[in-house]
């Protein structure tokens, strides 16, 4: 059987909540009953069968053909089964996900795996800024889980981050990692100015330079790490470029001495 | 005893006694075998019975690169307790005392699952004076520690298993001291391969079995004088005048049917080394079958 089906008919006329549209979300519903689900995010009403043509299919899969900047909340609050997307997305996607897998496999907007705490989230284009980070207000980002990314990701990626894989296969933007209270945040390509800004405890790995790095990151020297090994065989699994990164001699900067100091930023030494 | 043999070695009609404990398992690595096994040697010294020791501990096997969590060469340590709180104890002391000292270790849950969970490297972190930091990776979390040589990483907790058994043993009786010893070594030998057991002893081999009390107050073990060569004819001994050496075997396991699996396998290979080179009669130790809850019947074991 294949996957439960949403093929997107048009761009939708207005920003959409697509957040009910999990498998946890849908399970027991009717056809008729998930094509009149509201998700319009205006006073203009809009349900799923206005927007979308649906093809029954397994739920624990669910596929949505042709994606879009204005669909907002994709997977968010994921805890099983898989969502793909054939296509963009807008902000928020995966936003408090405790489990399952969501595959974007075009870029996503702002917020991406913001909260995340379990399960995995594939973003095969570029993520917007603060990707996986805290809304306003909250006091953690990701705090479990893992985010992928193929392409770039934008300003903040990683915010408060707690716990957790962030992998970037190219750049990331300027602050990287700022404020992270732990967890683990690779990035392939360039690093824009100041990773690690603020944080307390983690890892960041730069496997391809840095803008620029803070000055209140104090150079320990060249390690082999026993920690890197464990490091490089897990995130080996989701990403063979950036888990070799973590073999071999890296030089260690701990930081932010602004903040704990107890980060650190890992830098190819070969 | 009835007269039961294999290859002319003569096996008692007795089983051995033996206990329930509570068992764990380490995997202990280092930047090579030499140090991996350093390691593992120091935390198991003076390990041999609960007696004195507060637990008994032993190598299970080596370990190669590709079978470790940090991909480098390590050993599978087995511990043994009678009871949680002292298994937490014994860990702690031997894992801060000698594994976290080892150049180049790490260490490392070597149980996939058990009833209950013993501190690691969340009792051992303290050591790093606020400097320690937590590490999860995938379902495992670990601790690095800054030390003197880079970073002891530990994993937090190590699963703890209450159907491990304590007391299994063989009694190797010879004519004389070297060909019991022969015996008694191609056992050990035969025993090291079967997984999940240990035999805690020097080189698996103990030349001063006890009994339970003695003559003397405050004593809770004494000579087994029952066995003792020299004082045949002075005791109502349980060895003839053929015996002049008995050495015993005792067998730690993290399951019951590993502790059986070991017996066997020293078994067959005293039986195969035959009585001429070898032992001329094995037995086992017991108290009656009233103390312990596990019985292994020699019988049933036998090649």
């Amino acid at each position: 059987m294949s996957g439960f089906t949403f093929r997107l008919r048009a761009p939708p006329p207005q920003r959409v909540d697509l957040s009910g549209l999990t498998p946890q979300a849908l399970a027991g519903r009717t056809l008729a009953e998930i094509a009149a689900l509201p998700i319009q995010t205006t006073r203009s009403a809009l349900s799923v069968g206005d927007l979308f043509d649906i093809r029954e299919g397994d739920l624990d899969e669910i596929v949505f053909e042709g994606g879009e900047e204005r669909l907002d909340w994709v997977g968010a609050g994921l805890g099983a089964g898989a969502i793909r997307v054939v296509g963009d997305v807008g902000v928020e996607a995966g936003r408090g996900m405790t489990g399952g897998a969501l595959t974007i496999e075009g870029g996503a907007g702002a917020f991406a795996g913001s909260g995340l705490r379990g399960g995995l989230l594939k973003i095969g284009g570029d993520a917007g800024e603060r990707l996986g980070g805290p809304l306003a207000g909250e006091t953690e980002g990701m705090s479990g889980g893992a985010i992928h990314v193929g392409g770039n990701a934008g300003p903040r990626a990683g915010d408060k981050m707690r716990r957790g894989f962030l992998l970037i296969e190219g750049d990331a933007g300027d602050y990287a990692g700022s404020r992270m209270i732990a967890g683990t945040l690779a990035i392939g390509g360039r690093a824009g100015a100041l990773p690690g800004y603020l944080m307390n405890r983690g890892t960041i790995l730069l496997a391809g330079g840095v803008v620029e790095m803070a000055p209140t990151f104090l150079d320990c020297g060249v390690f082999e790490l026993v920690a890197a090994r464990l490091l490089a065989d897990h995130v080996e699994t989701m990403s063979p470029r950036l888990g070799a990164a973590f073999r071999g001699p890296l030089r260690r900067y701990a930081g932010d001495l602004a903040a704990l100091g107890k980060g650190e930023i890992f830098v190819g030494a070969r | 005893m009835s007269e039961l043999t294999a290859n002319g070695v003569a096996i008692d009609d007795t089983f051995a006694e033996a206990f329930d404990m509570r068992g764990t398992a380490l995997v202990i690595t280092a930047d090579s075998r030499k140090w991996a096994l350093q390691a593992a040697v120091t935390m198991t010294g003076f390990a041999t019975s609960v007696i004195a020791c507060g637990c008994e501990a032993g190598m299970d096997r080596e370990l190669g690169p590709h079978e470790t969590p940090d991909g480098r060469p390590g050993v599978r340590v087995l511990m043994f307790a009678t009871s949680t709180a002292e298994l937490q104890k014994q860990l702690q002391n031997r894992v801060g005392q000698c594994v976290l000292t080892s150049p180049g270790s790490a260490c490392y849950a070597g149980l996939a699952a058990g009833e209950d969970k013993l501190k690691l490297g969340a009792a051992i972190r303290y050591f790093a004076d606020g400097w320690q930091i937590a590490k999860k990776v995938g379902e495992r979390r670990y601790w690095r520690l800054p030390v003197m040589d880079g970073e002891f990483v530990c994993e937090s907790t190590t699963p703890m298993t209450k159907r491990a058994v304590g007391g299994g043993n063989l009694l190797i009786m010879g004519a004389t001291p070297q060909t019991t010893l022969a015996a008694t070594e191609a056992a050990v030998e035969a025993m090291r391969a079967v997984p999940d057991a240990i035999m805690p002893f020097p080189g698996g081999i103990v030349r001063s079995g006890s009994k339970v009390g003695s003559k003397y107050k405050g004593a809770i073990a004494s000579t087994n004088h029952l066995y003792c060569p020299t004082l045949k004819g002075a005791v109502d001994s349980e060895i003839g005048p053929e015996i002049a050496c008995v050495l015993e075997i005792v067998i730690d396991g993290l399951t019951s049917e590993a502790v059986a699996a070991a017996m066997r396998a020293g078994l067959k290979a005293i039986a195969d080394l035959g009585p001429e080179r070898g032992a001329l009669r094995v037995g086992a130790g017991n108290y009656g079958g009233k103390l312990g809850k596990h019985h292994y019947r020699l019988k049933e074991l036998m090649p």
